[in-house]
């Protein structure tokens, strides 16, 4: 019961918050796309034990996805992206035109970054550990590379997102409350999903891949599966971004592995790995000293992200929630998956 | 009676060590069959090479009367042949639970049966199954936190969950309390008759494997020394020798 009204506490302010804090709508917005890459990051680095760097492959593919299909459904993307600086202005949208664009492109968009997933699992996921980890950093930086070199999506300088017609009334707002749906609906899915059998196999991937092999678990097809479904919400939320941001930089902001790939990591790291809370609390604490840097530290925002990184991993390398666990085992226990609760409380009493 | 296993001239070597040099057995069905050997003998290469851990260099391995060394390691489990560590190893992050409840057959099932409750149906056997090798208790510890005996009846016991045909079991008495041997026995024998799983088990307990199997393979040097039943290998003078260290 109490967890019921906790929950509907959370929509009610997840609801309100745009019209309680209008002047910070975009980085709301922003921060429910952080939990969607932390809890999909958590859902394979964290649940399966498979450290990726490279999930921000799945945002920028998404990001372009969305954009290209956007354009692509009324204008020819060559001319469109060929135009881009040249101050034309024949490029509108109405907004049957624009929603139209946007329904059609998230889900290709998540559709896209599903097949990517598939695809390079497939070929990676074979491999453990470090090599894995190492692996994916370098698909982030060759996502980024081959952007920056294709023409027809607007190379090196980028691609223009179509900006939205007036008549849609005031856009930040419209995909603030997009995001929220999508950070939702990412934690309805993953939650389910850790209490599937799926759950338990992926854990039992993380804890020992030999054994869960040896039980005849199709262990490989299990963790091409876990990326897949993160790669779908991160392709949804990659085309929410691009948005967002209004114009795609191919390393800057669609392939970003120094900073949305690196971030996500450390969100859940700073939350608790491994857990279905930690990845949220994680995001919206590395926002929070994220705006606050970027606002009162400027010019050494950098630095301070850099600083608060080091402290995290030496004084809270089990995130702020197996933090709190280990305080408060019997507390904390009812609020985490009960399950593991029981387990650590039975612990402490002996 | 039907053989359930059968490996016939399987070599296996790694490097310049030759683990196992054509070395031939069968396991029959329902029965309880043991491999001894002194250490570094090759009793766990054979069983690795049996479940498709590595390859083997020549040879033959039938389950059922199908050729199964070319199969993968999940392949094989598949078809109801498993086999537990020698290094114990169970899923340390895990409650005793969920490590008995992810350790069901997959062999009627494929990757969308994994997309059900976690409490669905089985629970039930989990627990019997737990409160059988004694860890009913322990059931929501994490698996981690148990002894390494304790890992040892878990790991046991979600070999028992799989339902196998064969089960195949390194050193189940391995640093499990003296006291606790005879009931350790006791389940095993129960596996075999009430659940009608086959065993297959390298022992170094002398006693355990005397009381245990109708049947003993002797390994030495990765060559098959001496096969017979309990009292002849006893009694087996090349026996004696190879474990008194005369080699
Ligand atoms: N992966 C490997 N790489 C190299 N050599 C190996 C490997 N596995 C086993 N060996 C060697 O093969 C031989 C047989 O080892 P194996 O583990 O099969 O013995 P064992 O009979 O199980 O011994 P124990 O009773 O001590 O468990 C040993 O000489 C060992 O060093
Ligand atoms: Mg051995």
């Amino acid at each position: 019961m109490s967890r019921l009204i906790g929950y509907a506490a959370i929509l009610a302010i997840g609801i309100a918050a745009p019209y309680l804090f209008p002047n910070y709508q975009s980085q709301m917005a922003e921060l429910w796309l952080f939990i969607v890459f932390a809890l999909t990051w958590d859902l394979v680095g964290g649940q399966m034990g498979y450290n990726s760097f490279g999930n921000v492959v799945f945002i920028g593919v998404g990001m372009y996805t969305c954009a290209i299909v956007q354009v692509g459904l009324f204008y020819s993307v060559t001319d469109y992206n060929a135009a881009k600086g040249g101050g034309q202005t024949v490029f509108t949208f109405d907004v049957v035109q624009y929603l139209e664009g946007l329904a059609v492109g998230l889900p290709l968009a998540a559709v896209a970054a599903g097949i990517v997933a598939a695809i390079l699992g497939s070929a990676v996921l074979g491999m453990r550990g470090h090599y894995f980890a190492i692996c994916t950093l370098g698909l982030g930086v060759a996502a980024g590379q081959i952007a920056n070199g294709w023409d027809w999506i607007g190379a090196g300088s980028g691609m223009v997102v179509p900006h939205a017609p007036s008549g849609l009334g005031e856009t930040s707002r419209f995909y603030y409350y997009l995001a929220f749906v999508l950070a939702v609906l990412t934690f309805i899915v993953v939650s389910w999903l850790y209490s599937t059998r799926f759950g338990l196999a992926i854990n039992a991937i993380r804890d020992d891949e030999d054994k869960a092999e040896a039980m005849g678990l199709p262990t490989t097809r299990i963790k091409v599966t876990a990326w897949v479904i993160s790669a779908l919400f991160l392709g949804v939320a990659g085309g929410l971004l691009g948005n967002l941001k209004r114009f795609i930089d191919p390393i800057e902001v669609a392939f970003a592995g120094a900073s949305f790939g690196v971030w996500m990591v450390l969100m859940v790291i700073l939350g608790g790995k491994g857990t279905l809370w930690g990845p949220v609390i994680g995001a919206i604490v590395f926002q929070l000293l994220k705006e606050f840097f970027w606002t009162y530290l400027l010019g050494w925002q950098r630095v301070a992200l850099g600083l608060m990184i080091v402290l995290i991993v030496v004084f809270f390398p089990q995130g702020i929630l197996g933090f709190l666990r280990e305080r408060f085992p019997e507390r904390f226990g009812h609020k985490v998956d009960p399950a593991l609760a029981r387990g650590a409380a039975g612990e402490a009493a002996k | 009676m039907n053989t359930l296993l059968e490996v016939s001239g399987v070599s296996k070597a790694f490097g310049g060590v030759q683990a196992n040099s054509d070395i031939s057995l069968k396991v029959p069905e329902g029965k309880i069959i043991g491999l001894i050997g002194p250490n570094g003998s090759g009793k766990t290469t054979l069983f690795s090479s049996i479940v498709g851990y590595h390859p083997i260099d020549s040879g033959s391995i039938k389950f059922e009367d199908k050729e199964i060394s070319k199969l993968r390691v999940r392949q094989i489990a598949r078809r109801g042949m498993l086999r537990t560590f020698q290094q114990t190893r169970i899923y340390g992050g895990m409650t005793c639970v969920q490590n008995m409840l992810i350790s069901t057959s997959m062999r009627s099932h494929n990757l969308t049966s994994l997309f059900v409750s976690q409490k669905s149906g089985e629970h039930g056997r989990a627990e019997e199954l737990l409160e059988f090798v004694g860890l009913y208790q322990k059931r929501y510890l994490l698996a981690g936190d148990l002894s390494f005996g304790q890992q040892k009846l878990l790991e046991f016991a979600m070999a028992l969950m799989n339902e196998p045909k064969l089960l195949m079991l390194d050193e189940p008495t391995a640093g499990i309390n003296p006291t606790l041997i005879n009931g350790l026995i006791d389940r095993l024998k129960h596996a075999n008759q009430a659940f009608g799983i086959t065993l297959f088990v390298i022992e170094h307990n002398m006693r355990v494997i005397m009381n245990l199997a109708e049947h003993i393979y002797c390994l030495a040097h990765g060559q098959m020394l001496a096969e017979g039943a309990p009292e002849e290998i006893q009694n087996d003078q090349r026996v004696i020798d190879a474990y008194l260290g005369a080699h």
